[in-house]
């Protein structure tokens, strides 16, 4: 599931010291959860992305750890709270060892 | 009132589904909360769960946890084949212990988010969904 894979993320372009923006990413992914068969009944194998993280300027925002049971392009909407102008850097971790990288610049003023 | 072939079929299955998940998949979401407190006592409150109370598809199901002053949040499915869902680390720079996610529901079933607190506590919130059609693929 390297291929065909896109993150997207919806940030804000500037914020002011301190203030607290919310943050939606979504990453086109399968996510077969290894729970399903194929038409000859053979199981599918897992694979899915098991971890997302968030930092801003290198500190932790969020980091999450996912099982199969998160959805098909796996969204999620979370709170940061933005000290200075910098850069959010969005990590996606999948199970066949690609990660999926993004980066959104916001601006303070 | 009269059921068709597909009805009573589904009820049949309805029923035995009811009478013996709840015993099954409840202990092992009992144990992943274990793991998880490390055995320690849980409180109800001071998390917040919003599930939807009916939903249509279990492939997925909009989820949304916070809990005031927590760490880390630990949603679990107790019906599903393997009940842990995500858990969510908030770091230093998080602007408040919330999330919003989409997960998938085997069936109907209890959403469960325990919550750690910064102080070291635990507490934790459920919610019963009712799916119509499970997201599991089986």
């Amino acid at each position: 599931m390297a291929d065909g894979v896109k993150p997207r993320v919806k940030a804000p372009k500037s914020a002011s010291a301190g203030e607290v923006v919310v943050l939606k990413t979504l990453i086109s992914h399968n996510m077969e959860s290894g729970q399903r068969k194929d038409k000859s009944g053979n199981p599918i194998p897992r694979s899915i992305i098991n971890r997302f993280t968030c930092e801003f300027n290198g500190t932790s925002v969020i980091d999450v750890q996912m099982e199969p049971a998160i959805s098909t392009n796996p969204y999620f909407e979370f709170e940061a709270k933005i000290p200075e102008g910098g850069n959010l850097k969005f990590t996606w971790y999948d199970d066949d060892g690609s990660v999926y990288e993004e980066t959104k610049s916001i601006k303070v003023g | 009132m009269d059921f068709t072939r597909r009805e009573t079929l589904a009820l049949g299955a309805g029923a035995v589904a009811l009478t013996v998940l709840p015993f099954r998949v409840n202990a092992a979401a009992e144990d992943a909360i274990a793991a998880f407190t490390g055995g320690a006592a849980v409180a109800d409150g001071g998390v917040n769960l919003t599930a939807p109370e009916i939903a249509e598809n279990g492939n997925t199901v909009p989820i949304s946890v916070s809990a005031e002053g927590a760490t880390v949040i630990m949603l679990l499915a107790a019906g599903n084949p393997t009940p842990g869902v995500a858990t969510y680390n908030f770091g230093e720079l998080a602007g408040s212990a919330s999330a919003s996610t989409r997960i998938r529901l085997a069936g109907t079933q209890d959403v469960v988010a325990v919550a750690k607190m910064a102080d070291g506590s635990f507490a934790q919130a459920r919610s019963t969904v009712k799916v119509t059609i499970g997201g599991c693929g089986g």
